[in-house]
């Protein structure tokens, strides 16, 4: 495989130009401005300067830094995945369930766990929608369930089955000592451990979510930041029909 | 100055239905009590401390009346007996009474007279401790003054106090003139106090009073370090408003988050609860002169800036009518609003000018609480600096009271030390560059902002003439604030409502109420 060398891009190539802001516990002074010049350097940069410095407190100084990286990465080698789904509107996943699926499609959403927001699920599932986008709850075709924040897995869980639903959509904002990975991974183990994995899609969403994690932790998909629900509704819709 | 030309005739009529509204709100509340009130007096009394278990002992107290049957005449009298019986400190009654050394809630072998007696020693007790708060602050502000408004506020949230000890002591130092320790995730429906200092807490640190003791004496040392008075803020709100509001005038606290509404929408707290909680809490802030911050802009975290603006209008009217019934003053009710407008939206920034001058104008003399653009901020930090020093330059123009300082990193996390410092270099840079625009520019007469803030108005008249006509708890649980609906026996904490039976007594309330002086 060829290489793609590939380093950050100041105003000219290969030049490494990096732009750093970081908090020393130490006094303000020449020796607080050496040791965040060296601090930097051990960071694998060279070229640093430390262009500003401001007390915070006694013993706590800011800077910004500009230095150059020293590594280069070979591109090639760099994987992501992102949620692989046709591009659809409003009215061709209403068609496309209609004529296809044959029945409704049943979407069960929350916000699980002790997170309150749900500003996030909302933009997805209400009827309004996101950005100009309307909310799955709008869909002729789809038969919405918004259970609301500060769901436990287990109520989430029992309206899925109640109602039969294709897909479970659950949404975390709080990321605060990595309690969103602890929420989400709960919902999927108590799946697990009553042997249902399979019968449901699973959709994590939230500002700080991506498709890599989702599918680490077990998920069919995720959504982050800016998530239209047509691109919600569409990777479902194409997930059952194996589209 | 930046004046608006307002419909006097709607403005006259848009307090009056406050006013009513309100006053039926109120017929309910002088008729009731709650667990969370009468442990709040208790509180007052001078209980305080937790038994081997960690239940706090005002909890303990009111649970052994409760369990009697005898709670419908309060805590009050009952404890004024039982302190005859101990001849020991309230503290130390408690004890006693938590460990069956003595009785509670019974037949008393003292006379009426004497329990009466000994209760209003007791109650020049409470209310000398409200005034001397008042007095203690008020002495401070003679040494180190008050800086001028906007004032800057800033949240620590590091779920250990010691922690937020430094953070606070570095906002200072960057300029802010108030601090606030936002409290743990779901404090709020925590049906007690929490005890002694936290070293973990979950997204903020919990309210207690030793938190407050330590916090107030962190900022009363840097008051004296940068020669300027720094008010200290926490939240009066949740199942336990009032018992917070006596912490916190016990150990100096400047400003209390208190909403009369808050609670029931945003946190499902039951409405007869809150409603009748969210009064006794406001008499306790009136007496220790605590500013009350009211939640109007949480609405506009779930409902849109421009089709709610009036639901902020209304519910500040209806803020400061139920805190009037409360004894609360102008210059004690730090009413919220928020400047929420999604930035994508053409001339959003003249519409942000026209609500908050629209506020201003008619709440010329509360300490109007500001908030800063929080659900709009992009992860891009750059572009939400650039966001806050909009929201700076509307609040110096448009002279707010209490101004929430905006971060760069709200989309993002909880501020680290240095984008709060960022934070302040904006807006002290905004406020001082700006400082006298307001009363240098006039907004044209029926221009974009002044039909604005009149269309606003226009549909305050509207929205309050409604809720009037339904009544208040009806209308909140038709949905009619942030689409939230409420049933009015739903929801935390209706089992600690009860109607005030034929002897029941507070004479706290009563004191309060007649501006009754104790020393
Ligand atoms: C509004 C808000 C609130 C409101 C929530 C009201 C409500 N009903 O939701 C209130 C005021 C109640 C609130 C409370 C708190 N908040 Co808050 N809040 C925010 C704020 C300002 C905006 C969030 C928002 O609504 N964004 C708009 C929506 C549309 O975006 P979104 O959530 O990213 O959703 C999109 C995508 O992510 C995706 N998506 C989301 N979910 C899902 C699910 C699925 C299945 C899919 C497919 C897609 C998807 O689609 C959406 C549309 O594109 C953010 C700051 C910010 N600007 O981000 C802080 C923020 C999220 N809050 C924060 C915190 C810490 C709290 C509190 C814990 C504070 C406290 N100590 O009390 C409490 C939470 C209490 C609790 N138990 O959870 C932190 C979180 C930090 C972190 N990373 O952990 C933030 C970042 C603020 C900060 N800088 O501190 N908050």
């Amino acid at each position: 495989m060829s290489e793609q060398m590939i380093k950050p891009y100041g105003d000219t190539f290969d030049d490494g130009q990096v732009q750093l802001s970081f908090t020393l516990p130490v006094e303000i002074g020449a020796r607080a401005t050496k040791a965040a010049i060296k601090y930097t350097e051990s960071l694998n940069f060279k070229d640093v300067a430390v262009v500003h410095s401001s007390k915070l407190a006694d013993n706590f100084t800011c800077f910004v830094v500009y230095a150059k990286g020293i590594p280069s990465l070979n591109y090639k080698n760099i994987e992501a995945t992102e949620v692989e789904s046709t591009q659809m509107d409003y009215y061709e996943i209403n068609s496309l369930i209609k004529t296809k699926l044959n029945r409704q499609m049943v979407v069960v959403g929350a916000t699980i766990g002790s997170d309150a927001h749900t500003v996030g699920i909302d933009a997805i599932m209400n009827m309004k929608g996101y950005n100009g986008d309307y909310g799955l709850e709008r869909y002729p075709e789809i038969q919405a369930f918004n259970l609301g924040s500060q769901v436990t897995a287990e109520k989430l869980l029992a309206k899925s089955l109640e109602v039969k639903a294709d897909a479970i959509l659950v949404s975390q904002t709080v990321t605060q000592k990595d309690s969103h990975i602890r929420n989400f991974t709960e919902f999927v183990e108590l799946l697990e451990a009553e042997n249902i994995r399979d019968k449901f899609l699973l959709v994590a969403g939230g500002p700080r979510i991506n498709n890599d994690l989702a599918i680490e932790l077990g998920y069919n998909a995720g959504f982050g930041a800016g998530t239209t629900p047509n691109q919600v509704a569409a990777f479902i819709i194409c997930k059952l029909l194996n589209i | 100055m930046t004046h608006l030309t307002l419909d006097q005739k709607s403005i006259i009529k848009i307090r009056k239905s406050a006013k009513n509204i309100a006053s039926v709100v109120d017929d309910f509340v002088q008729i009731h009590s709650t667990t969370s009130i009468e442990r709040a007096v208790l509180r007052l009394y001078g209980v305080d401390g937790v038994d081997l278990s960690g239940v706090p002992l005002p909890n303990k107290l009111v649970d052994i009346l409760q369990t009697k049957g005898k709670l419908e005449s309060g805590a009050s009298y009952h404890f004024a007996a039982s302190m005859l019986e101990s001849k020991r400190d309230a503290k130390t009654t408690a004890e006693l009474i938590d460990q069956g050394k003595i009785s509670f809630g019974e037949s008393s072998s003292f006379s009426v007279e004497q329990i009466l007696k000994q209760e209003q020693v007791l109650t020049n007790f409470a209310i000398n401790t409200l005034d001397n708060t008042r007095k203690r602050k008020l002495d401070k502000q003679k040494q180190f003054p008050l800086p001028e408004a906007p004032w800057k506020y800033l949240i620590v949230a590091t779920g250990n106090i010691y922690e937020d000890r430094v953070q606070a002591d570095a906002a200072v130092r960057s300029g802010a003139d108030v601090i606030a320790v936002i409290r743990s995730t779901a404090q709020s429906l925590l049906d007690y106090v929490p005890y002694g200092a936290t070293k973990e807490g979950f997204g903020g640190t919990f309210a207690t009073q030793e938190n407050f003791k330590i916090m107030r004496q962190a900022l009363d040392k840097s008051m004296q370090t940068h020669g300027r008075y720094v008010s200290l803020v926490n939240y009066s709100s949740g199942l336990c408003m009032a018992e917070i509001a006596a912490s916190a005038a016990i150990e100096d606290l400047d400003m209390l988050l208190n909403d009369s509404m808050y609670g029931i929408l945003f946190r499902d707290i039951n409405m007869q609860r809150t409603f009748i909680d969210q009064y006794f809490s406001r008499l306790i802030c009136a007496r220790a002169n605590i500013i009350i911050n009211t939640g109007e802009d949480n609405y506009l975290t779930t409902a849109d800036a421009i089709e709610g603006a009036h639901t902020v209008t209304a519910s500040q009217l209806i803020n400061e009518a139920m805190g009037k019934v409360a004894m609360l003053t102008d210059e004690q009710m730090g009413l919220g609003h928020a400047f929420e407008i999604d930035p994508q939206v053409e001339n959003g920034f003249l519409l942000e000018l026209a609500h908050a001058s629209l506020a201003k104008a008619l709440f010329p003399n509360s300490p109007l609480k500001y908030m800063p653009p929080t659900k709009h901020k992009s992860t891009d930090v750059f572009y939400s600096h650039v966001l806050d020093a909009m929201f700076n330059l509307a609040s110096i123009t448009t002279k707010q009271g209490i101004h929430l300082a905006g971060i760069l990193t709200e989309a993002i996390h909880t501020p680290f030390m240095q984008d709060r410092a960022k934070a302040l270099n904006n807006i002290n840079y905004i406020f001082n560059t700006a400082k006298n625009l307001g009363d240098e520019i006039e907004f044209k007469k029926g221009g974009l902002i002044e039909q604005r803030a009149g269309q606003v108005l226009k549909e305050v008249v509207a929205f309050l003439s409604d809720i009037e006509n339904v009544g208040l708890m009806k209308a909140i649980s038709q949905g009619k604030f942030a689409n939230i609906k409420r049933e009015i026996k739903a929801g935390k904490g209706l089992d600690g409502v009860f109607k005030k039976g034929p002897n029941y007594s507070n004479p706290i309330i009563e004191a309060i109420k007649n501006n009754r002086s104790c020393s």
